[in-house]
């Protein structure tokens, strides 16, 4: 099938994107999540819908129907800045996977071209649908959020099990490049031992070498207001720069593996 | 894990020391050279000129008084108080007398003054009355052009009422050869002279001139020699009493003789860069190419175990302190766009030898660290890149520009080695490319390049159009007729191409009359001195005795000029949904909103109820016209008085009911201004608008290109306004793009502030697709980012990658701020606090502190780009 013409639904793409992947990336994001995360920064991302929001005291339409062609014409735009930093594209959401055969022709049409491709993703859906993408995928950012799926349920509204059954077996694959990424929420999973399990987890997937501490942010709570949804996390603060390095030391610890604070 | 960055020399505690005395107490404007040089000129009346200005300079050299700071290295400075200032009555002095008294309190680089001094300066300057080069440009000037500079066109201010500078000398061969060397090369010119030859007088001055000024350049080093050996004499610490005798020892040498060492060469270096500013008060002088000239010096004690890496930073770092040490006192209004006490003294490190290979070496790396160990806006920073250039020489620059000193500049071998081929360097020349001041490559040693010869508003000309040419009742423009004449957007597009052809055509007559003005009354022997061929051909700098003249005026507002036409195009013309009146109607009104007052300093720019004035005035006389009568000058005048009078006589007449707009105007004008703020905008990576970009420049640029200069070189264009663009843009009322009335214009040739909403690289890629080779007085884009956006070696290489990217794409060059927006607000606050903070202001870095609100607001408002 011809990728130019397949259709998806994004609500963003943002280029200059330098703390998310290799190099310097353009992302792609994608509508439609099946989480809903408490501290997701781009709320607007969650409901596949297309939607109104706020944005300061305008209405914004959030998602747009697009093609694989017209998104690509936008991340070959910056192909220069890929070449010259070793960057490519990135999706993102949402959750991509929620679109699997918009991501799917995407990242082919953009490995058609050359480019380097990646994406962020909680791999929730049928492995079937990620072993599709896996070929065409060169660097997998995978959220691992908590190792207790109780938890997980009530922060993000689904339980873990998929999730970490898809960690183990891409990783098993060794089609892609896999790094484990964990936004630390205080409240949820910012304790050492929390950030501990996460750790011993991704560091018993084969090939995986690197983690990422991912710092929580407060940067869409407004938007929450331009949504008229309630922001269930106000009043938490971002974590301090010492307990970032102090749970680095416990992740790398614990994993074995090469730990970045930030993507 | 990726290797950390190569570590550099350590700074010694000195230069801490030297800088903290440098600050320690505000600038002062000193009178003793505008005292020497009147003492000079009345013992020369009626001797030639160039023979004057050497015996001028002479007087100086032997009697301005000397000082050696505590802990110099390099010893050498113009004024006995840190980065103090002399004046230059010979250009111009009509502005100083009148802010002696204000000069120390007003907002843009204000300086301290003696009440001795500024006695000193009223008594002198009763002789410079109709003496000066500004007072005699004046008079060569078409009134046609006065006119169209009164109404803020384009301001020629840089030249009309100081030095030129904007040269790089000949450093290399002085530290080579020595004063003494020179002297003997003209003595064999001489030689050859024949007493039948044409120009065998004029020469023979000439000659004599120089050979005058070489012996001063000595002379004044000499006296330093003794100093340094008094206070050796007197001096208790043992350490620097043997300091104070190797000074001593140098200046004895150096500049007379050829230097032996690293460090001769550095103070002959030093005694360059400081008389070419005592003999004359342009800025810009350009240091160039300091790591290829100094290199063979360095390499050569390494070799012979007479220096350490160590010891050559200290001399490196104690040049940077010194750079610092020059000032200059402008008057007000120039004060405000060239804001920062700014020097532009441009020194430039890597890019290609004249061979094409890369040129790269030890003191790239420290000349870099200087900048970091300093931290200082002088020098202005520059570097060469080109495909082959050290990616390690990079990352250190990147490294520098992320301690958020806005230096250095980045600058593209691969765009300036052939565009300065086009303009007649053979290859070897152009290889070897320095950049003056801002953004400006030449030739170094061989070029009088003028390369800051004015300022050109590009709006203003578009405001024009909607004028039919006229202002406050006057032609200043060309009679393009009422603007709704013009049915078409090429028809207005022509209008607007004829506008920009005659007033580019009266900025050539102000740079040519400004030119030769220079040439009659302030020739400059030592300066020629130094810059082939001027030995050769027996002329001084003034009269083209350079191998390469240009005159390089800068047109600006290229984003706006963009939007502005672009909005025109669509809006009116394509979907026609608003009228050309209406866009002339909400224009005058800006948009219905309140009108920022525009600068009381430099404003002769009339109010809105003035420009109605004008406009009806215009009405009257095309009725008189239209019945046959054509009124005189006088006439006109006479109408637009009785008009003006009307209004201020009855409120209730028209022409306030006009300027207070009903409500249902205002609200169409805020309409109107909704729908440009929707149309795409220059800096998006669109391409229909970039090669629209492209055109417009080239509606400055082609028609500028044409023109001669009186040395016998040609015009080239500019594109960058240095911070220009906010004092102009207060002059200018509201534009089509939505720039509201008396706002600042666009910086450089980047996207209106604000407008670029896709980030650094779309922006990049927008600037990229300008013909920058086409600008050959260069080219001026700046980036500001937040310092995360740098942060470990992960951020420093998407920093490169991104400049290197850019520049595949035939980028010229590049500067970044790296700052935060909190740091600013917060400075803007705490002055007090923020005495070092150094932000990068177009084309040069300035302490923030020291800038006018306006441009500080400027600084903070521009986009802020990284996450």
């Amino acid at each position: 099938m011809d990728d130019l013409n397949v259709k998806g639904r994004i609500f963003d793409i943002q280029r200059y994107s330098i703390h998310d992947g290799n190099g310097i990336r353009t992302i792609v994001f994608l509508k439609g999540c099946a989480f809903r995360c408490r501290w997701c920064c781009n709320p607007e991302s969650q409901e596949y819908e297309i939607q109104k929001m706020k944005v300061q005291g305008k209405d914004k339409t959030i998602g747009k129907d697009v093609t694989v062609s017209e998104v690509l014409q936008e991340v070959l735009k910056d192909r220069n800045y890929y070449l010259r930093s070793g960057g490519g594209v990135t999706l993102s959401g949402g959750e991509a996977l929620c679109q699997p055969d918009f991501t799917y022709h995407l990242l082919h049409a953009c490995k058609e071209e050359g480019l380097h491709t990646a994406m962020e993703s909680t791999a929730f859906a049928k492995f079937t649908v990620i072993d599709r993408i896996l070929p065409v995928l060169d660097q997998y950012l995978m959220d691992i959020k908590h190792m207790n799926s109780e938890k997980h349920q009530l922060f993000t509204g689904q339980s873990n099990e998929l999730v970490l059954e898809n960690a183990e077996k891409i990783a098993a694959s060794g089609k892609t490049e896999l790094i484990i990424r964990v936004p630390v929420i205080p409240t949820f999973n910012h304790t050492d031992a929390e950030i501990a399990a996460i750790a011993e987890f991704a560091g018993s997937l084969p090939g995986v070498k690197e983690m990422n501490l991912l710092p929580y942010h407060r940067l869409g709570s407004d938007k929450y207001d331009g949504l008229n949804r309630e922001y269930l996390l106000k009043g938490i603060m971002p974590p301090m720069i010492e307990e970032m390095e102090r749970l680095k030391k416990v992740a790398e610890r614990h994993s074995g593996l090469i730990v970045k604070i930030g993507g | 894990m990726m290797a950390e960055t190569k570590k550099g020399y350590e700074k010694s505690p000195r230069i801490q020391k030297l800088i903290d005395a440098l600050y320690e107490k505000m600038p002062e404007i000193e009178s003793k050279r505008a005292v020497l040089i009147t003492e000079s000129y009345q013992q020369t009346e009626g001797e030639p000129i160039i023979s004057r200005r050497s015996k001028a300079f002479e007087h100086i050299a032997k009697n301005l008084p000397i000082v050696i700071r505590e802990n110099e290295l390099i010893v050498g400075s113009a004024t006995i108080a840190e980065r103090g200032c002399q004046t230059f009555p010979e250009f111009s002095f009509d502005w100083l007398i009148a802010e002696l008294d204000t000069v120390e309190t007003r907002s843009a680089d204000p300086f301290y003054i003696s009440e001795e001094a500024k006695n000193e300066l009223r008594k002198v300057h009763s002789y410079w009355k109709g003496k000066t080069t500004s007072e005699l440009a004046d008079y060569y000037m078409a009134p046609e052009t006065k006119l169209a500079m009164e109404h803020n066109v384009f301001t020629p201010g840089n030249y009309f009422y100081n030095g030129v500078g904007h040269i790089t000398v000949q450093y290399d061969k002085v530290i080579a050869i020595g004063y003494e060397g020179i002297k003997e090369e003209v003595f064999s010119r001489k030689k050859e002279l024949q007493l039948g030859d044409a120009d065998y007088a004029s020469r023979l001055d000439f000659y004599h001139a120089v050979i005058r000024s070489c012996d001063a350049a000595i002379l004044y080093a000499k006296r330093y020699a003794m100093e340094a050996k008094r206070l050796a004499l007197i001096c208790q610490d043992e350490k620097r009493k043997h300091e104070l005798l190797t000074i001593a020892k140098n200046c004895e040498r150096v500049p007379a003789k050829g230097a032996t060492t690293f460090y001769e060469a550095c103070q002959a270096f030093w005694f360059v860069q400081l008389l070419l500013q005592i003999e004359s008060s342009g800025h810009s002088i350009s240091p160039g190419r300091f790591d290829q000239y100094l290199y063979p010096y360095y390499k050569a004690d390494l070799e012979a175990g007479r220096i350490t890496g160590e010891q050559a930073q200290e001399i490196i770092d104690c040049i940077f302190v010194k750079l610092n040490d020059i000032n200059k006192c402008r008057d007000a209004a120039s004060a405000e766009g060239f804001a920062g006490y700014g020097m532009f003294q441009n020194m430039i490190v890597g890019g290609q030898d004249s061979n094409g290979r890369d040129a790269t070496n030890e003191l790239s790396f420290m000349v870099l660290e200087a900048a970091m160990h300093t931290m200082l806006p002088q020098p202005s920073l520059s570097i060469r890149v080109w495909n082959g250039s050290p990616h390690d020489l990079l990352i250190k620059a990147a490294e520098v520009t992320r301690t958020g000193i806005g230096l250095p500049a980045y600058y593209n071998d691969e765009v300036i080695i052939p565009a300065m081929m086009s303009k007649g360097a053979t290859m070897e020349e152009a290889r070897s490319y320095n950049i003056i001041g801002c953004v400006e490559p030449q030739v170094p040693g061989k070029t009088d390049g003028w390369h800051d010869a004015a300022f050109f508003n590009m709006c203003r000309p578009l405001e024009m159009v909607f004028s039919g040419g006229y202002e406050d009742g006057k032609l200043v423009g060309v009679p393009t007729g009422s603007v709704e004449n013009h049915t078409t957007f090429e028809a207005f597009y022509d209008a607007y191409k004829k506008q920009m052809e005659y007033f580019i055509s009266l900025l050539v007559n102000a740079d040519n009359a400004i030119d030769m003005a220079h040439a009659k009354l302030c020739p400059l022997p030592f300066e020629s001195s130094m810059v082939e061929d001027c030995i050769g051909r027996g002329l001084c700098v003034q009269e083209g005795g350079a191998k390469y003249n240009f005159t390089g005026p800068q047109g600006f507002g290229i984003a706006n000029m963009t939007d502005s036409l672009y909005a025109i195009k669509k809006l009116v013309y394509e979907e026609g949904k608003v009228g050309i009146t209406e866009m002339k109607e909400a224009l005058l009104h800006n948009f219905g909103m309140p009108t920022k007052n525009a600068s009381v300093s430099v404003s002769s720019h009339p109010s809105i109820d003035i420009e109605l004035a004008g406009q009806i005035t215009v009405e009257i006389v095309k009725n008189l016209r239209e019945h046959g009568k054509e009124p005189s000058e006088k006439e006109i005048e006479q109408i637009l008085k009785t008009v003006l009078e009307e209004k201020n006589k009855n409120t209730e007449n028209p022409l306030s009911t006009r300027v207070a707009g009903s409500s249902d105007n205002r609200l169409r004008y805020q309409e109107i201004l909704q729908m440009i703020e929707e149309l795409p905008k220059y800096g998006n990576d669109i391409l229909s608008i970039d090669e629209f970009a492209r055109e417009i420049a080239y509606t400055y640029t082609k028609p500028l290109q044409k023109y001669k200069n009186p040395r016998g070189g040609v015009y080239q264009a500019g594109l960058y306004p240095v911070s220009a663009n906010v004092p102009l843009g207060q002059q200018t009322g509201a534009t089509p793009d939505g720039r509201l009335a008396y706002t600042p214009i666009a910086d450089g040739v980047g996207p209106a502030p604000g407008r670029d909403v896709q980030g650094p690289t779309a922006a990049a890629n927008s600037v990229a697709r300008l013909d920058h080779m086409d600008a050959t007085n260069g080219t001026l884009y700046n980036q500001k980012f937040h310092p995360s956006a740098l942060q470990g070696r992960g951020g420093l290489e998407k920093f490169v990658a991104l400049i290197r990217a850019f520049f595949d794409q035939k980028g010229m060059h590049v500067q970044f701020n790296v700052v935060s927006r909190e740091t600013l607000v917060d400075a803007q606050k705490h002055p007090e606090n923020y005495k070092h903070l150094v932000v990068r202001v177009a084309g040069y870095s300035a302490l923030f502190t020291t800038l006018s609100r306006s441009l500080q607001d400027d600084i903070i408002n521009r986009t802020t780009q990284g996450f």
